[in-house]
C-alpha cells in the first residue's frame, strides 16, 4: 500500500484499518490478485453488454464509451452516513425555500443577506418564474449533492446540482454488477439498498402532480435524444420507472395540456421529468432555435397544467457564485447552523477577493461560475507556469466569471491498479428526491474516482471512473 | 404506446429480419458459385437484385465480381441493407425503444451488434465466410428467441411482428420477382440440371429446402415450388403466411375500434384477392405481374401502417 498524506477511507491517516472495511478486508486477503483482475475484466464485459455507455460530444455517432469501473467498493458506516443525510436534507430544504423566496417576496435580498445584483444580474435567474408556484411547492425534485471528504467526519459540499443531475444509472448498475460478481460479499456485509431508487423516483414525481391530473398521474422522461451524452441514463430511468421516454417532437400542446403522440392519438402528461436544459425547453419562451423542447409548455406550466421536474430557473440555486452564500442561505431559511461544511470561496467579482486570488493562485482551485464537467478550471498546485499566467490574464479580463477555493486534500479509497491496490482521490454524489411527502436521500450514491495517481479530477470526461458505494447497516 | 416507439420497434425488427435475409442470400450465392454450373457473375447479379441493391452497388462499386458483391452485402456501410448496416440500424432502433424491450431482448441485440462490429470490422476471407454468416444468423436468431420467450404479447409485440413479417414478405417476393422465369411452366427443358440448380437456389434463399422435400418429395417441379412459396400457409416464409401474420397483428392492434382500420383493410385485401386462390390462378394472372402487384401492395401497406399508428408527426 502506497502512503499518502490524505485521509484514506480504508486505512485512515495512520495505516490502521478502519472499522467499516473490516469484513471486506478479511475477504480481500483471501482473494488471489489474478482472480480479482479477471473479475475486473468481467465487470467491463457486463457493462459493455448492458450497453451502459456515454456518448462523447463532438465525436462520431459510433463513439460510445464505457466509464471505467473499479471493483473495490467504497464503504461508509451507518453512523457516518446518518449525519451526512441530515446535512443534505437541511440543505435541500433551504434550497427550495430560497428558490420560492427568490421568485416571490425576495426576503433574503431585503434582509441584505445576499446582494441584489447577485440575483438580478445572474443569467441563471429566470424572470419567467417570478410569481410562479410549482405544484406541491417543489422546485428541485431531484438533487445531486456533490460531496468531498477530508476526514472521518469532515464532509464538504462542493456543488448542489439542482438542475438535472446525472449519474444515478451508474450508481444502480454498479451495484447490480457487484452483486452479480461478488454475491458472497453481500451475504457478509449488510449493505443498505439503493435499488429502490427508480420506484422512489416515480412515487416522488407522482406526488408532485398538478391539479389538472385526472386519475393516476402520467409521468414521462424528456430526453434531448439518442445522441445526447446521457441518453443511456434517460432510457434506463424511463425503463425502470415503466414510463414513456419522449422527445420534443413527440409532444405538443393539446387543449391546454402537454400531450404525447401515442399510436391511438394524443395523451396528456402530468409530470415531465425533463433532462433538457431550461434554454431548450420551450422555443416560444426561451431559445427560439431549440428543436428539443415543446412550443408553449411554459404557458401550460404557468397555468398549472403540468409539473416540470426540476422547475425552470432552479439554476440560480446551484450557481457557483451563489454557492459562496450557502451558509447564509441555510441559516436564513432553516434557522439552524449548516450541518455540512462549505468550501471557503473567493468571489473574484469583489476587488479584495480578486487581489487575494491573484496573490495565491498557486494554492487555489479556480472555477468558472457557470462551468461544469471539470472544464475551464485551474488547479493551482499542479498547474504549469504557463497555465497560471493564462489564468491570471483571464481573471483580470473577466473577474466576475470566476470563483476560487482552497485545494482540499480529498480523501482516497484504494483501487485495483495494475501493480495492486493503490489509493486514489474520490468524491461522492448522493441523489436526493424531494416531494411534499418528504426528502429521501439515497444510501450512498455515486462515487467518482480519479484513476490517475495524484489526480483530483474525477469527471468521466477527464479520465475519471466510478465505484460501488456501500452504506453498512449497524 | 408512443408513435415513435411503434416506429422504432417496427424498424428494429425489420432490420434484424433484413440482416438475416441478406446473410442467407450471400450463403446461397456462395453455394451456387461453388457448384460452377453457371457463370458466377450472373448469379451474383441476381443475388444483388434480390437484395434490392444492384443499382446502388453499380454506382458505388462499379465492376461486379464475387468478392466485391460479398463485401458489399456483408459489411459496406454505404449499403443500407448490408448485414452490418442492418444490425447497426436494428440496435440503434433498439436503443430508442429500450423502454419497450425486455432486458433479455436488449442484451441479445447489443451482443449481436458487438459481435457484428467485431467479425465484420475487416474484409472477410472466403474460408471464414461460412463461420461469419453462421454467427450472424445465430445472433439474429437469439434476438428472435428472446423476443418469443420473454416479451409480453401486447402492442409492443404486435409492432415487432409487423416489422418482421413485412420485411420477410418483401424479401420472399423480391426473390420470386428476380427468379420468376425459372418457375414458369413454359420453360422448355423441364428438369435439366440447370433448372434443378435454379430451383434449389430459390428454395435455399428462403430456407425452404427441408420443408419442401418433406411436403413434395424429390420429384416436384416449379409449379409446386411456386405454390409452396406463395400460397402455403404452413411455410413460415411464404407470402400467404407472412400476410396472414400481418393481418392477425393488425386485427389485434385495432381490436378496440368497431371497424377495421385502413392498414388492416389493406392487409385483408391482399389476403383475399391475391392469396386465397390456387397456383393456377396465379399463373393465369401472369406470375411476374402477380409478384410485382404484391410487392407494390406490400409497400403501400407499410406506408399505411406508418400513418395509422402515427409513426411520424
Amino acid at each position: 500500500m502506497e502512503k499518502t498524506p490524505n485521509f484514506d477511507e480504508m486505512w485512515g491517516s495512520d495505516a490502521r484499518l478502519r472499522a467499516p472495511y473490516q469484513q471486506f478486508h478479511d475477504w480481500l486477503t483471501g482473494e488471489e490478485p489474478r482472480r480479482l483482475r479477471a473479475k475486473q475484466r468481467e465487470a467491463e464485459e457486463l457493462f459493455r453488454l448492458t450497453g451502459i455507455t456515454f456518448n462523447v460530444y463532438g465525436r462520431s455517432e459510433a463513439e460510445e464509451r464505457l466509464i471505467p469501473f473499479d471493483i473495490i467498493p467504497r464503504i461508509i458506516s451507518d453512523r457516518e452516513w446518518a449525519r451526512v443525510t441530515r446535512g443534505i436534507e437541511q440543505r435541500v430544504r433551504a434550497i427550495n425555500a430560497f428558490l420560492h423566496d427568490i421568485y416571490h417576496g425576495q426576503e433574503i435580498l431585503k434582509a441584505g443577506r445576499i446582494p441584489k445584483e447577485m440575483i438580478s444580474r445572474n443569467p441563471a435567474f429566470e424572470p419567467r418564474m417570478i410569481g410562479v408556484s410549482p405544484p406541491g411547492g417543489i422546485y428541485t425534485h431531484i438533487v445531486g449533492t456533490d460531496l468531498v471528504r477530508t476526514g472521518p467526519d469532515d464532509f464538504f459540499v462542493l456543488e448542489d446540482n439542482a438542475r438535472t443531475p446525472s449519474g444515478v444509472s451508474y450508481m444502480l448498475e454498479n451495484r447490480e454488477t457487484m452483486m452479480q460478481m461478488f454475491p458472497e460479499l453481500f451475504s457478509h456485509n449488510r449493505v443498505r439498498d439503493v435499488q429502490s431508487y427508480p420506484a422512489d423516483l416515480r412515487r416522488s414525481l407522482s406526488a408532485c402532480a398538478p391539479d389538472a391530473t385526472d386519475g393516476k398521474p402520467v409521468v414521462a422522461v424528456l430526453t434531448p435524444g439518442i445522441y445526447n451524452s446521457a441518453f443511456y441514463e434517460h432510457a434506463f430511468l424511463a425503463d425502470q420507472m415503466s414510463v414513456d421516454l419522449v422527445e420534443g417532437h413527440d409532444l405538443r400542446v393539446v387543449d391546454g395540456r402537454v400531450a404525447m403522440r401515442t399510436i391511438h392519438g394524443y395523451k396528456p402528461i402530468d409530470v415531465l421529468y425533463r433532462r433538457v436544459d431550461d434554454d431548450f425547453l420551450d422555443p416560444l419562451n426561451f431559445n427560439p432555435d431549440s428543436q428539443l423542447g415543446v412550443p408553449g409548455i411554459m404557458d401550460v406550466y404557468r397555468a398549472g397544467g403540468i409539473t416540470i421536474a426540476n422547475a425552470p430557473g432552479t439554476g440560480i440555486a446551484d450557481d457557483k457564485a451563489i454557492y459562496s452564500y450557502m451558509p447564509e442561505i441555510v441559516e436564513f431559511y432553516t434557522g439552524e447552523r449548516p450541518i455540512l461544511k462549505d468550501v471557503p470561496t473567493w468571489r473574484c467579482s469583489e476587488t479584495e477577493h480578486l487581489a487575494y486570488v491573484l496573490d495565491n493562485l498557486e494554492d487555489l482551485v479556480v472555477k468558472e461560475v457557470h462551468g461544469s464537467g471539470g472544464y475551464g478550471m485551474l488547479i493551482g498546485p499542479t498547474a504549469t507556469r504557463k497555465d497560471l499566467a493564462a489564468f491570471r490574464r483571464k481573471l483580470k479580463a473577466r473577474p466576475a466569471n470566476y470563483i476560487a477555493q482552497p485545494t482540499l486534500s480529498l480523501s482516497t479509497v484504494p483501487i485495483l491498479a495494475r501493480q495492486g491496490m493503490a489509493p486514489r482521490h474520490v468524491d461522492l454524489r448522493p441523489f436526493v428526491l424531494v416531494s411534499p411527502g418528504g426528502i429521501k436521500v439515497t444510501s450512498g450514491g455515486l462515487t467518482r474516482v480519479a484513476l490517475k495517481n495524484g489526480s483530483m479530477v474525477v469527471n468521466s470526461s477527464q479520465g475519471g471512473g466510478t465505484k460501488d458505494t456501500w452504506v453498512l447497516e449497524d | 404506446m408512443l408513435g415513435k416507439t411503434a416506429n422504432g420497434l417496427y424498424w428494429m425488427y425489420r432490420s434484424f429480419e433484413r440482416a438475416e435475409n441478406t446473410a442467407r442470400l450471400i450463403e446461397t450465392g456462395q453455394r451456387i458459385a461453388l457448384t460452377r454450373l453457371e457463370s458466377g457473375e450472373e448469379e451474383w447479379r441476381s443475388v444483388l437484385q434480390s437484395a434490392g441493391s444492384l443499382v446502388q452497388f453499380e454506382t458505388a462499386r462499379g465492376a461486379l465480381n464475387k468478392e466485391a458483391a460479398i463485401d458489399w452485402l456483408l459489411r459496406d456501410r454505404a449499403n443500407p441493407s448490408s448485414v452490418l448496416s442492418s444490425i447497426e440500424a436494428a440496435r440503434q432502433n433498439a436503443r430508442l425503444v429500450r423502454t419497450a424491450l425486455t432486458h433479455e431482448v436488449w442484451e441479445a441485440t447489443n451482443a449481436a451488434y458487438m459481435s457484428a462490429r467485431e467479425v465484420l470490422a475487416r474484409k472477410v476471407a472466403e474460408r471464414d465466410l461460412p463461420g461469419v454468416l453462421g454467427t450472424m444468423r445465430q445472433r439474429a436468431a437469439l434476438v428472435r428467441g428472446m423476443t418469443h420467450g420473454t416479451m409480453l404479447r401486447n402492442d409492443i409485440y404486435n409492432f415487432a411482428r409487423l416489422g418482421t413479417f413485412l420485411e420477410r414478405a418483401d424479401n420472399t417476393a423480391r426473390i420470386l420477382d428476380v427468379k420468376y422465369y425459372v418457375l414458369l411452366p413454359s420453360a422448355s427443358a423441364v428438369g435439366t440440371s440447370l433448372d434443378n440448380v435454379q430451383w434449389e437456389t430459390i428454395l435455399r434463399s428462403v430456407s425452404a429446402r427441408g420443408g419442401f422435400r418433406m411436403e413434395y418429395g424429390a420429384g416436384a417441379g416449379p409449379r409446386e415450388i411456386a405454390q409452396f412459396l406463395i400460397l402455403d400457409k404452413r411455410m413460415p416464409r411464404s407470402l400467404a403466411f407472412c400476410v396472414g401474420k400481418l393481418s392477425d397483428n393488425l386485427r389485434y392492434l385495432q381490436r378496440r375500434s368497431m371497424r377495421p382500420g385502413p392498414a388492416q383493410t389493406k392487409a385483408l385485401h391482399i389476403e383475399r384477392t391475391y392469396l386465397s386462390h390456387d397456383i393456377d390462378a396465379v399463373f393465369e394472372f401472369g406470375l411476374h405481374e402477380y409478384i410485382q402487384k404484391v410487392l407494390w401492395l406490400l409497400t403501400e401497406l407499410s406506408g399505411q401502417i406508418e400513418t395509422d399508428f402515427r409513426f411520424h408527426e
